[in-house]
């Protein structure tokens, strides 16, 4: 990570958090649905920037989304968890060549950028609403939330990705 | 000695995980709890400076409407005042106790959540103006919640939209009473449950406040009754279709009850002889 780098993640993160808690969390679509753009900044942290630092960036990050929802540490145990699940997802969605630093995330092929978001959005969202709803007795509510929210979240996150990678 | 050491630098990464994923959860199971939500709370300095900002941005959108609400209430106001001029029964007597025995502060709400399954209020006011834990939070057209955190200028309420919540509640033609708690599915609908079989329960009824907590006075309106259905226990479950509408609130008031203390203190001695 060089420095040019360091600055944008910081911006992009102020950024996110704002956005997210002061627009995204209020669209309310059909009553319950929401997009979480914020797991973005995940998703194009530094392919080869530290891993222990991601993992703690993320806690940050989810930890400001919490305090400004009231939900306790929902989002921060979720952004963890695909933190640490990053590289994996990684080597599954674009194979060999993440090893070797060959891909960019912005220039990826399509269905390989999408396998990637989607399984990044289906992890966070999935523990997301187990830890929000936290009851079996609402497991219909916990899987439609995490479908509905997923789609739009998946949809918002990859037009950010296009709409912002013609400049680089 | 080295092995370890060396197990810890190959492993460090899992073991940052694991130590914030356990703080994340033990978060998570503390707010899932009433009232000790301390630190975590978007009634803090920085969470409501920015929902302030915002909000005092997008108030001006809610304008028209906020103000046909207190012309409506004005208007109900004076039709009450209206009513008292010409009576001279010693019903007067009873108003007066009720406005002293609580006290009304008004507040404007800064964040506002409908759409989880436990759903808070953030509201600017707080300890510095007299703001205290377990005040009942109302509109002119019914309740809103119950304050559950306060930091110096700004609280947060738990409303009736939320699991965790319970507010007894009773029919205005009986005074059947039961408990108004939240099934998380719409967030203009609650659910009356535990009233007695033998109340004559009729679509379209008023539900009112039971006045059996120190937190709301009685006879306060929530709702009508939409639907409702026997339950276990040989007991009605009614859907209540609230006349508040949580998802447009901006300004709200809330209510202190006076002589809360002193009845706490008597239960209290009650149960301890």
């Amino acid at each position: 990570m060089n420095n040019s780098e360091i600055i944008q993640s910081f911006f992009r993160f102020i950024i996110l958090v704002l956005l997210q808690v002061l627009l995204l969390n209020h669209i309310n679509f059909l009553g319950y649905i929401n997009p979480y753009l914020y797991v973005l900044f995940i998703l194009v942290f530094p392919l080869d920037g530290n891993k222990g630092l991601l993992i703690f960036l993320s806690f940050i990050l989810g930890l400001s989304i919490d305090l400004f929802g009231d939900s306790g540490g929902v989002h921060a145990a979720a952004s963890i968890v695909i933190a640490y699940a990053r590289p994996v997802i990684l080597k599954f969605s674009f194979g060999v060549s993440y090893e070797y630093n060959m891909i960019k995330i912005n220039k990826a092929p399509f269905m390989e950028l999408i396998t990637y978001i989607f399984l990044m959005v289906l992890v966070h969202h999935l523990i997301l609403f187990s830890l929000e709803i936290f009851s079996f007795s609402h497991v219909l509510l916990l899987l439609k939330s995490t479908f509905f929210s997923s789609i739009f979240s998946i949809i918002l996150i990859y037009s950010t990705l296009v709409l912002f990678s013609r400049k680089s | 000695m080295q092995q370890i050491l060396f197990f810890f630098i190959r492993n460090k990464n899992f073991l940052l995980f694991s130590i914030l994923f356990f703080f994340a959860i033990t978060l998570t199971i503390r707010s899932h709890s009433y009232h000790n939500t301390k630190f975590m709370s978007s009634a803090n300095f920085i969470s409501g400076g920015i929902y302030k900002a915002k909000s005092n941005f997008t108030q001006y959108f809610g304008l028209i409407k906020e103000n046909q609400k207190l012309m409506d209430e004005n208007i109900r106001l004076r039709g009450i005042l209206e009513f008292y001029k010409y009576d001279s029964e010693p019903v007067i007597q009873d108003s007066s106790q009720f406005f002293f025995k609580y006290k009304f502060i008004s507040a404007r709400v800064i964040n506002n959540n409908y759409s989880k399954t436990k759903n808070l209020l953030t509201i600017e006011m707080g300890s510095d103006q007299g703001v205290r834990i377990d005040m009942g939070v109302i509109t002119t057209n019914g309740i809103i919640g119950i304050v559950n955190n306060v930091s110096k200028n700004y609280a947060t309420v738990q409303s009736i939209l939320n699991s965790n919540s319970q507010v007894n509640a009773k029919l205005k033609n009986s005074d059947h009473f039961g408990s108004l708690v939240w099934d998380t599915k719409e967030p203009n609908v609650v659910q009356l449950i535990e009233v007695n079989r033998t109340a004559p329960v009729k679509v379209g009824d008023t539900i009112l406040t039971g006045g059996k907590s120190t937190i709301f006075p009685e006879g306060l309106q929530i709702g009508t009754i939409q639907a409702f259905e026997l339950g276990e226990n040989d007991s009605y479950n009614l859907d209540i279709k609230l006349f508040n509408d949580m998802t447009n609130l901006k300004y709200v008031y809330l209510i202190e009850n006076t002589r809360a203390e002193e009845i706490k203190i008597l239960e209290k001695e009650g149960e301890d002889e």
